[in-house]
């Protein structure tokens, strides 16, 4: 079970085992991390999960579908390294990556 | 003590240790299992591509760690604000300091003989969906009453596992309490494209049933309909009688303010059982969504706390059918002028709704990007010329840097 290290806007670190084959956002609201609720459960429907990757894992965790590239075009605070969780598949190779929360959530 | 055990119950506990609430912390949720998620029901888990151990709001260790006693199949059957006491069906004298209304909703009945027959099914609960399943299969006849969201995207999802499936709605078009006719239009040929028979402007007059099972529906226009299982999707009822009945304030809905607080101080509500003012629009109701929940449930937690109130969002909801993502910004209801952006025989396509010159409400089919702007500028009360938002010459970054 990989450890990822989130990071909130206020500071806020929690660390939580994942387990391999579950979205990084599943992962993140089991544990009650803080800025991701995930309203829509995973569907790709609300952008309420928006993350920042560790560009050192970023392309660890796969590339954007269209569906999410079009969501983060016009979610706020959208950076290079922005991901949605819930379209993240966690695997052993996130081992240690670190995830920022975005401060509009 | 928090009274449900749905989105919003598990919200306003998890919200509460979050923000360093010390104090006990019980759900009391009437069915058998630890919370889940309801909006999968209709769609991914009766298809049979969700394990029902992914519709867990949060793993069960979770409520260890977090020191949240939650209690299942326990139903509570009196509530004294006055004396700060509850009374559970088995007879339990339960105190609290705080007390949460997160009792959700259920299934409107439908009005009819025979709606208690055996084969004759709501979707809301994860049992309902279980029940369900095994009469959605090849070849059987589904028969759905009411063509709002539920009744639809179950009905994708059957079409999907290979039943024969058939829509009754009472008004004239399909989502009509929700939407626009464009919208409904959309969703008629959509489900008729997929084979789906959808009968408009049509009641039920009356369920046939031989030994406690349905066989067919016989419809206003004298049709008889061979059924064999039928899905009551008309809607839902607030659970609101356990708050009314303890002198809470209600009216189709339990009344709440800004940070959820019902008429008494140390009572809230969060929810679909809740009607509050609806930002940006002003006007009291009550929004059946996950965003409703989990915003209320963070309200709640932020006055028990006195802590500062959460960002409001815009209300949004979502509903997918067959490959068609609908995302909605906003609630149209009252909408005087509405544009088309995109091109609707692509799939492809988002309506604007506008009242007082301003953006009120987006549908968006499979148009995220239009969903995204709208949520902003219909929460920012935004003046927006519909032509702009209609034109697709013009790209949406370049309008969004204008408003």
């Amino acid at each position: 079970m990989p450890k990822i290290h989130f990071t909130a806007h206020d500071g806020t670190e929690q660390t939580v085992e994942a387990k391999a084959g579950m979205s990084l956002m599943e992962a993140a609201v089991q544990n009650s991390v803080v800025g991701i609720d995930a309203d829509c459960g995973g569907s790709c429907a609300c952008a309420t999960c928006h993350v920042y990757i560790d560009p050192a894992f970023l392309p660890l965790t796969g590339t954007p579908d269209d569906m999410e590239t079009s969501m983060l075009e016009f979610a706020e605070d959208v950076k290079e390294t922005s991901r949605l969780s819930c379209q993240i598949i966690v695997s052993d190779v996130l081992e240690g990556m670190l995830v920022n929360t975005p401060e509009s959530q | 003590m928090i009274i449900g055990a749905g989105q919003a119950g598990v919200q306003t506990a998890a919200s509460l240790r979050l923000g360093g609430f010390k104090g006990n912390i019980t759900i009391l949720g009437d069915e058998p299992v630890l919370p889940y998620q309801r909006p999968p029901l209709s769609k991914a888990y009766l298809k049979g591509e969700m394990d029902g151990e992914r519709l867990y709001l949060k793993p069960a260790e979770w409520y260890v760690a977090q020191n949240v006693n939650v209690q299942t199949g326990k139903r509570v059957t009196s509530v004294h604000p006055e004396k700060n006491i509850a009374i559970t069906a088995d007879g339990e004298k339960l105190n609290f300091d705080y007390l949460v209304f997160a009792t959700g909703s259920r299934n409107r009945p439908l009005p009819i003989k025979g709606a208690g027959l055996q084969n004759v099914f709501g979707l809301r609960t994860l049992r309902n969906v279980d029940q369900l399943r095994p009469h959605v299969g090849t070849d059987k006849n589904l028969v759905i009453i009411g063509a709002g969201y539920i009744g639809l995207e179950t009905a994708a999802v059957a079409r999907a596992l290979g039943a024969k499936v058939t829509v009754l709605e009472l008004a004239d078009r399909v989502l009509e309490r929700v939407t626009s006719p464009i919208i409904s239009t959309f969703y008629d040929g959509l489900h008729r494209s997929h084979g789906v028979d959808i009968k408009t402007s049509t009641n039920t007059a009356k369920i046939n049933g031989k030994n406690g099972v349905v066989d067919s529906l016989t419809l206003s226009s004298g049709l008889t309909l061979p059924c064999d299982a039928l899905l009551v999707g008309i809607g839902i009822v607030p659970n609101i009688e356990l708050a009314a009945d303890a002198g809470i304030a209600c009216d189709d809905g339990i009344l709440v303010d800004e940070r959820s607080r019902t008429n008494i101080a140390h009572v809230f509500a969060a929810g679909d059982c809740a009607k509050r003012t609806i930002l940006p629009y002003g006007h009291i109701g009550r929004l059946e969504s996950v965003h409703n929940a989990i915003e209320q449930g963070k309200q709640v937690a932020a006055a028990i706390l006195g802590k500062p109130l959460p960002k409001l969002d815009c209300p949004w909801f979502w509903s997918d059918q067959y490959d068609v993502k609908l995302q909605i910004a906003g609630v149209s209801t009252g909408y005087e002028e509405q544009i088309v952006r995109g091109s609707i025989k692509d799939n492809k396509f988002a309506v604007f709704y506008f009242k007082d010159k301003k953006l009120i409400a987006a549908d968006a089919i499979n148009s995220a990007p239009e969903f995204m702007i709208a949520k902003r500028l219909i929460l920012d009360g935004t003046e927006i010329p519909p032509q702009l938002l209609g034109n697709n010459q013009c790209s949406l970054k370049e309008i969004v840097a204008h408003y």
